[in-house]
C-alpha cells in the first residue's frame, strides 16, 4: 500500500462515503441547505442495544426510610437496580420502569451528597460497576457528517433524564468527604479512565461539561493516574491533529489542562515541553480552532508564566503555523500573540522581536481590515507599547515601510486613521530615526519606481531620437 | 555529460536573465573558499556560499551557463516558500549539473539538514528524492539517499512522512540485498526504535519491502520489531501497525503466518480502542487469502465473528464494506454457515451507517454466493431482511439498497422478479426520497433484460414525471441524464407518447443547467432514434422557439441546432434549420446575434459550398460590422475557421 489510508473511525468519515445522494453530488458540491433541510431527529443514543433481555424493575423502600443496618445493603441493591438501561428512544416505552430508575438514582444522589458514612468499601466496586454500564458507551454516528460545532445544533443524548443524574452520582461520589482514593483505585483504573476521556467525543454538551468536572476531581484525586491521563490526552490531541481533525471535547480537556498546567512543578519536565511544543503549539493548525481557541490561549499563557523560557518556542511555534488564508484565523492568532505579550519578560522579547514583528507588519498591510485592526490595536496596549519603545531601534525599521506605505493606500478609513496613531506614536518616540527612516523610504521609492520604469523610458526615449531621426530625414 | 549539463545551463539562461543583476554583482564578488554546502547561519555566509560555488564551477569548466543552476541553489535559501518550493522541485535538474559526485557529497547532506524547512517544502523534497537513484550513481549508491529521508521520516506533518515512507519503499527495492542490510535495515529498526510515535508509525511500512530479501537471522529481527509496535503503548502507531498487518502477512513464511501474524491478528481486534479493532479487520481479509481452509475456521473465524458483533459500530461498519472481500476469502463452505447469518444482522443491525453499508453489498453477496444454494439462501434468508429495508426510516440505507436492488433480477432470474422483487421495486419508485427512485432508474437496464421494462413502465412514468418537475434542478439535472437510456429500453413509441412533451418543457427550464443538459438529451435521442424520427416530432418544436418572445429560449434554439445538425444530417440542416438561424441574424438582442455566428460556425461544417457561400457568408459579413463588439468578433472568428473570407 502507497499511501496510509487513514482509519475511517471518527463518526463522521464512514458516513460521508454514502451520505451525499447522487442528486446532489451532480456538481460535485454536496449542498449545505439541503443537507440541512433533510429531516433530522435530534435525538441520539447507541446505549440501549447491548441490554439482551429487558428487566421488570420493582420500587425498592426507600433510603432515608431504612434501618442503619440494612442501609449499605438496600444501597447496593439500587445500585443494582440502576444498572438496567433503557430505550429512549422510543418515548414511551417502559415508562414505569424508567421511573422507578430515575427515583432510585435521585435518591442514590442524595443520599451521597448528604449523608456520611454510606460510602464502605463494598460499596465501591458495585457504583463503579453501575457508572461503568450506564455512562460507557459507543458514541452514535453523527447525524451530520460535517457537523459545525459553531453553527449546527449538538445531537443531544436520549437517554439524557438519567445518564444526567448517573454523572451527577458520579459527582457526588468523588467529592464525597467519604471518598477514599485508596480504595476507589482498585476500580477506578488505566481503562475506566480512557473510556472515560472517549466520551469526551459525545456531541452533547452538557455531558461533556459533566465529564470536564468529573475527569478534574480524578485528576485530582487519583495522584496515580496523573500521567496516564496525560498521555492519554496527548494521544486524543495527537489523533485529532494528524489522523482525523475531529473531537468533540477539545475544548474542555484543554480547560482541565490549563490548570494541570498551573500545577506543574518547577523546572519544567522534559515530558511537559514536548507536549507544550509537540502538541499545544501544532493544536494551533486545526481547521475548528476557534471552538477552542479561548482555551487553547489560556494553556499557551499559564506555560510561559511557568517558565519564561519556552516564550521563543511558542512565538516561533505560532510563527511557523500562521494561517495563510484563513483571515478569521489570523485574529485568533493576533489576539493570542496579544495574551502572550502581556506577559512576555522584556528579555525574552528581544530574542524574537525581528520574526514577530515582520509577521505583525504582515498583519498590517493585509486588505483584511479585522486583521489589520487586530495587529494595529497592540499599539493601545500600554505594555507592549513600553516593549516597543524600549526597542523602537529594531522594531521601526521593519515596519516602518508597511506603515508608510498602508497608511497611503488601505481602502478602509479606520485603518488609515489607526496607522496615522501609531506613526504619531513612533515619531513621538524618536523623531530622529522616524525622520531618517522617511528620509530613506522615499529615496528607496523612487529607486524602485526608477527600477520598474526605467526601461519603459529609456525605450519611450529611443523611439523618440528614432522618430526625430526619421523627420530629419 | 557535461553536454547535458550546457544544454541544461542554457534552458536556465532566461530564468536567470530576471535575476541578472543579482547574479552578476554576486559573480563578481571575488575567489571562492571553504566548503560548499555547509549551514549558512546568517545572510553574508549564504551569499558565500553562492559565490563559491559559482566560481568553483565556472573554474571547472570555464562556462558560463551554470550560472542558472547557481541560482536554483541559491533559491533552495529563499526567504519565500514558493521559491524554495519551486527550487526543491527541479532538485534533479541541480542534481544533473552536479554531477553524481558532488550529488552524495555536497547536496544530501544539505538537503538533510533542510529539514526543519515547511511541510510543503518538505513534501516536495520527499517525492523527489524518491526518484533520485540515477542522479546520485545508480543502485550502488542509493543507500546515500537514507539519511534524508529517514528524518523525513520522522516529522510530525502525516503527508510529508507517507510520502518519505512511499519513497523509502520504492528505493528500497533499488538496494542489493547486502546493501539492504547493511543500510536499509538498520535505518528500519533506528525508526522502529524511536522515542516520537512518528518514526515508529513510519517504520510500520517499511517492514514489508525488506522482509523478502534479507537474511534468516535479521528475518527473526524484523518480525520482532512488528511484534513489538503491535503492541505499542501509543494507539497512533498500533493504528499504523494494524495497517500495514495484511500486507506485512503476504510476505512472511506460511509458518509464521500461523505462529506470529495471527496472535498480533488476534491482539489487534481485541485492541481496547475501536480505531484499532477496525483496521484489523481489513488485515483479515489479506490473512484470510493466505491460510489453507482447514485453518481458517480455528485460526480467524472466532475473531471475525466477534469483529462483526462488536460493540462499536464502527468496526461493525468496516466488517460490512469490507464483506464481498470477506466472503471471497473464506471461501463457500464458511460463507454459507457463517457469513449469511452475519449478513444478516448487519443487515438488521442497529445503526444506520452498518446497515447502509451492509445494503450496499448486498448483490455482490448474493453474486458472490456459491451456486448450488445460492437462490435458496438469497430466497430464504436474504430476501426477508431486503424487504425491511425496502421501507427502512432512513433515507441513506434506502438509497444504498435502491442502488443495487435492481441486480438481484439477473441472479434470481425471471419468476422470482415478477413475484418477489418487482413489488420492491414499485415501492421504492414510490418512495418519499428522491434520491432512491433515482436510483432505481438509474439501474433500469438490470430488469430490461430480465423481465423487460413493460412490467415497469406503469409505475415508472409517474416516478419519472415526478422527479421531472421536482424542485431541486440537481434531482431534474439527475433524470434527464437517464432519459436516452430510457428511451432506448421503452421504445420509440412510448417515448413519444409520454415522455416526448417532458423532454421538451426542459428546453424552457429556467436553469440554464437544465436547458444546457436537455439540448444534450435531445442529440442523444436522435442518435437513438434517427434523423427521420427528429424531423418529425423534434425539429419543428425547437425551430418553433426561434419566435419566442424570451430571448433565453431563441437561444436555446440556437444551441439545440448547434447539438441537431451534425445527428440529423445535410439535408435537414440546410433546409430547415439553416433559413431559421439566417432569420435570427436580424434580432434585436446582441447574445442571440452573436450566438448566431457561432452556430453558423458550428454547422458550417455540415453545409454544402452553394450554401455556404451565397446564404451563409453574406450573413457573417453583415454581423462582421455590427454594432456590437462580441457580434463582431464571433462573426469574423467565424469566417475565418469557414475560409469564408
Amino acid at each position: 500500500m502507497e499511501t496510509t489510508k487513514l482509519p475511517p473511525s471518527s463518526p463522521s468519515s464512514p458516513t460521508t462515503s454514502f451520505s451525499v445522494p447522487s442528486a446532489e453530488k451532480v456538481d460535485g458540491f454536496p449542498r449545505r441547505s439541503m443537507r440541512r433541510a433533510r429531516q433530522r431527529r435530534s435525538h441520539s443514543s447507541s446505549q440501549f442495544r447491548y441490554q439482551s433481555s429487558q428487566v421488570e424493575l420493582t420500587p425498592l423502600p426507600l433510603l432515608k426510610d431504612a434501618p442503619v443496618a440494612e442501609l449499605h445493603d438496600l444501597f447496593c441493591k439500587k445500585l443494582q437496580q440502576c444498572c438496567v438501561l433503557f430505550d429512549f428512544l422510543d418515548c414511551v416505552a417502559d415508562l414505569k420502569g424508567k421511573e422507578i430508575k430515575r427515583a432510585a438514582l435521585n435518591e442514590l444522589v442524595e443520599s451521597v451528597a448528604t449523608s456520611r458514612g454510606v460510602l464502605i468499601e463494598p460499596l465501591y466496586p458495585e457504583a463503579i460497576k453501575m457508572i461503568s454500564v450506564n455512562i460507557f458507551r459507543t458514541l452514535p454516528p453523527s447525524e451530520n457528517p460535517e457537523f459545525d460545532p459553531e453553527e449546527d445544533e449538538p445531537t443531544l443524548e436520549a437517554s439524557w433524564p438519567h445518564l444526567q443524574l448517573v454523572y451527577e452520582f458520579f459527582l457526588r461520589f468523588l467529592e464525597s468527604p467519604d471518598f477514599q482514593p485508596s480504595m476507589a483505585k482498585r476500580y477506578v483504573d488505566q481503562k475506566f479512565v480512557l473510556q472515560l476521556l472517549e466520551l469526551f467525543d459525545s456531541e452533547d454538551p452538557r455531558e461533556r461539561e459533566y465529564l470536564k468536572t468529573i475527569l478534574h476531581r480524578v485528576y485530582g484525586k487519583l495522584l496515580g493516574l496523573r500521567a496516564y491521563i496525560r498521555k492519554q490526552i496527548n494521544n486524543i490531541f495527537l489523533r485529532f491533529i494528524y489522523e482525523t481533525e475531529h473531537f468533540n471535547g477539545v475544548a474542555e480537556l484543554l480547560e482541565i489542562l490549563g490548570s494541570i498546567i498551573n500545577g506543574f512543578a518547577l523546572p519544567l519536565k522534559a515530558e511537559h515541553k514536548q507536549f507544550l511544543v509537540r502538541v499545544l503549539i501544532p493544536l494551533h493548525t486545526a481547521k475548528s480552532l476557534s471552538i477552542f481557541h479561548a482555551q487553547l490561549a489560556y494553556c499557551v499563557v499559564q506555560f510561559m508564566e511557568k517558565d519564561a523560557t519556552v516564550t521563543e518556542y511558542i512565538i516561533r511555534g505560532l510563527l511557523k503555523y500562521w494561517p495563510k488564508t484563513c483571515t478569521q484565523k489570523e485574529v485568533m492568532f493576533l489576539g493570542e500573540i496579544e495574551e502572550i505579550l502581556d506577559v512576555i519578560e522584556p528579555s525574552q522579547f528581544i530574542r524574537v522581536q525581528e520574526p514577530l514583528f515582520k509577521q505583525i507588519a504582515a498583519c498590517i498591510s493585509s486588505p483584511h481590515f479585522q486583521v489589520a485592526e487586530r495587529a494595529l490595536y497592540f499599539w493601545n496596549n500600554e505594555y507592549i507599547l513600553s516593549l516597543i519603545e524600549e526597542n523602537c531601534q529594531v522594531i521601526l525599521p521593519l515596519v516602518f515601510a508597511t506603515l508608510y506605505r498602508v497608511s497611503k493606500e488601505h481602502w478602509n478609513q479606520t485603518i488609515v486613521s489607526l496607522i496615522y496613531n501609531v506613526l504619531k506614536t513612533f515619531m513621538e518616540m524618536n523623531s530622529k530615526l522616524f525622520d531618517d527612516l522617511t528620509a530613506s523610504y522615499k529615496v528607496l521609492v523612487l529607486v524602485s519606481l526608477q527600477q520598474r520604469y526605467g526601461a519603459v523610458y529609456t525605450q519611450a526615449h529611443n523611439i523618440h531620437t528614432l522618430i526625430s531621426e526619421q523627420e530629419y530625414l | 555529460m557535461f553536454g547535458a549539463v550546457n544544454a541544461l545551463g542554457e534552458a536556465l539562461v532566461c530564468q536567470a536573465l530576471h535575476r541578472g543583476v543579482k547574479t552578476q554583482q554576486r559573480r563578481r564578488e571575488g575567489p571562492a573558499a571553504a566548503l560548499l554546502w555547509q549551514k549558512p547561519r546568517s545572510a553574508a555566509q549564504q551569499r558565500h556560499s553562492v559565490t563559491a560555488i559559482l566560481s568553483k564551477m565556472a573554474g571547472a569548466d570555464g562556462d558560463d551557463s551554470l550560472y542558472p543552476i547557481a541560482v536554483l541553489i541559491d533559491e533552495l535559501r529563499n526567504e519565500d516558500v514558493q521559491l524554495r518550493l519551486n527550487s526543491i522541485k527541479k532538485l534533479s535538474t541541480i542534481a544533473l549539473a552536479l554531477g553524481v559526485e558532488r550529488t552524495r557529497t555536497e547536496l544530501l547532506p544539505f538537503l538533510t539538514d533542510t529539514i526543519y524547512d515547511e511541510d510543503e517544502v518538505l513534501l516536495a523534497l520527499a517525492e523527489q528524492l524518491g526518484n533520485f537513484t540515477m542522479l546520485v550513481g545508480g543502485p550502488e549508491y542509493v543507500h546515500c539517499l537514507l539519511p534524508p529521508l529517514e528524518s523525513l521520516a520522522t516529522v510530525e506533518e502525516t503527508v510529508v512522512r507517507d510520502k518519505a515512507v512511499e519513497s523509502l519503499r520504492k528505493i528500497s527495492q533499488e538496494h542489493s540485498p547486502v546493501d539492504l542490510e547493511v543500510h536499509f535495515e538498520p535505518l528500519v529498526k533506528r525508526l522502529a526504535s524511536g522515542d516520537w510515535f512518528t518514526s515508529r508509525t513510519s517504520a510500520c511500512g517499511l517492514f514489508s519491502v525488506c522482509y523478502p530479501r534479507v537474511s534468516s537471522t535479521v528475518k527473526a529481527e524484523i518480525r520482532q520489531h512488528f511484534r513489538t509496535l503491535c503492541s505499542d503503548d501509543t494507539p497512533m502507531v498500533r493504528r499504523a501497525a494494524a495497517s500495514k498487518l495484511g500486507e506485512f502477512a503476504k510476505v512472511l513464511e506460511l509458518d509464521y503466518v500461523k505462529s506470529d501474524i495471527i496472535s498480533l491478528f488476534t491482539a489487534l481486534a481485541s485492541d481496547e480502542q475501536d480505531s484499532v479493532r477496525l483496521l484489523a479487520v481489513e488485515a483479515c481479509v489479506s490473512i484470510a487469502t493466505l491460510l489453507p481452509q482447514e485453518d481458517l475456521e480455528t485460526l480467524v473465524m472466532p475473531t471475525l465473528r466477534q469483529a462483526a458483533e462488536d460493540k462499536s459500530w464502527r468496526v461493525r461498519y468496516m466488517v460490512a464494506d469490507k464483506f464481498s472481500e470477506l466472503q471471497k476469502a473464506v471461501g463457500p463452505e464458511i460463507t454459507k454457515n457463517d457469513l449469511v447469518p452475519a449478513f444478516q444482522n448487519l443487515l438488521k443491525d442497529c445503526e444506520a451507517e452498518v446497515r447502509a453499508a451492509a445494503a450496499n453489498k448486498v448483490k455482490e453477496f448474493c453474486e458472490n454466493l456459491p451456486e448450488d444454494s445460492r437462490e435458496q439462501i438469497i430466497m430464504t434468508h436474504i430476501l426477508p431482511c431486503v424487504k425491511e429495508l425496502v421501507s427502512d426510516t432512513n433515507q441513506h440505507v434506502k438509497s444504498a439498497l435502491a442502488s443495487v436492488i435492481m441486480g438481484l433480477s439477473t441472479i434470481l432470474g425471471k419468476d422470482n422478479t415478477i413475484e418477489h422483487l418487482l413489488p420492491l421495486f414499485l415501492a421504492q419508485l414510490k418512495d418519499e426520497c428522491p434520491e432512491v427512485r433515482l436510483n432505481i432508474i438509474s439501474n433500469l437496464d438490470c430488469v430490461n433484460e430480465v423481465i423487460g421494462i413493460r412490467q415497469l413502465s406503469q409505475s415508472l412514468l409517474p416516478a419519472i414525471v415526478e422527479l421531472a418537475e421536482d424542485a431541486k434542478w440537481r434531482v431534474r439535472l439527475a433524470i434527464i441524464e437517464y432519459m436516452p437510456l430510457l428511451a432506448g429500453q421503452l421504445g420509440v413509441e412510448f417515448f413519444d407518447e409520454k415522455l416526448n412533451t417532458l423532454c421538451m418543457a426542459w428546453l424552457i427550464d429556467h436553469v440554464y443547467a437544465i436547458r444546457e443538459a436537455a439540448t444534450c438529451n435531445l442529440m442523444k435521442l436522435v442518435e437513438k432514434f434517427g434523423a427521420e424520427w427528429a424531423q418529425n416530432t423534434i425539429v419543428p418544436k425547437v425551430l418553433g422557439m426561434a419566435n419566442d418572445p424570451n430571448y433565453l429560449h431563441r437561444m436555446t434554439t440556437l444551441f439545440c441546432i448547434n447539438a441537431l445538425s451534425e445527428a440529423c444530417g445535410q439535408d435537414i440542416t440546410t433546409k430547415q434549420m439553416l433559413p431559421v438561424v439566417l432569420k435570427m441574424s436580424n434580432d434585436q438582442v446582441a447574445n442571440v446575434r452573436f450566438n448566431v455566428a457561432k452556430s453558423l460556425q458550428k454547422i458550417g461544417p455540415v453545409l454544402d459550398s452553394n450554401a455556404l457561400q451565397t446564404e451563409v457568408k453574406p450573413v457573417l459579413e453583415k454581423l462582421a460590422t455590427d454594432t456590437d463588439m462580441d457580434v463582431k468578433y464571433f462573426a469574423q472568428e467565424a469566417i475565418s475557421v469557414l475560409a469564408l473570407a
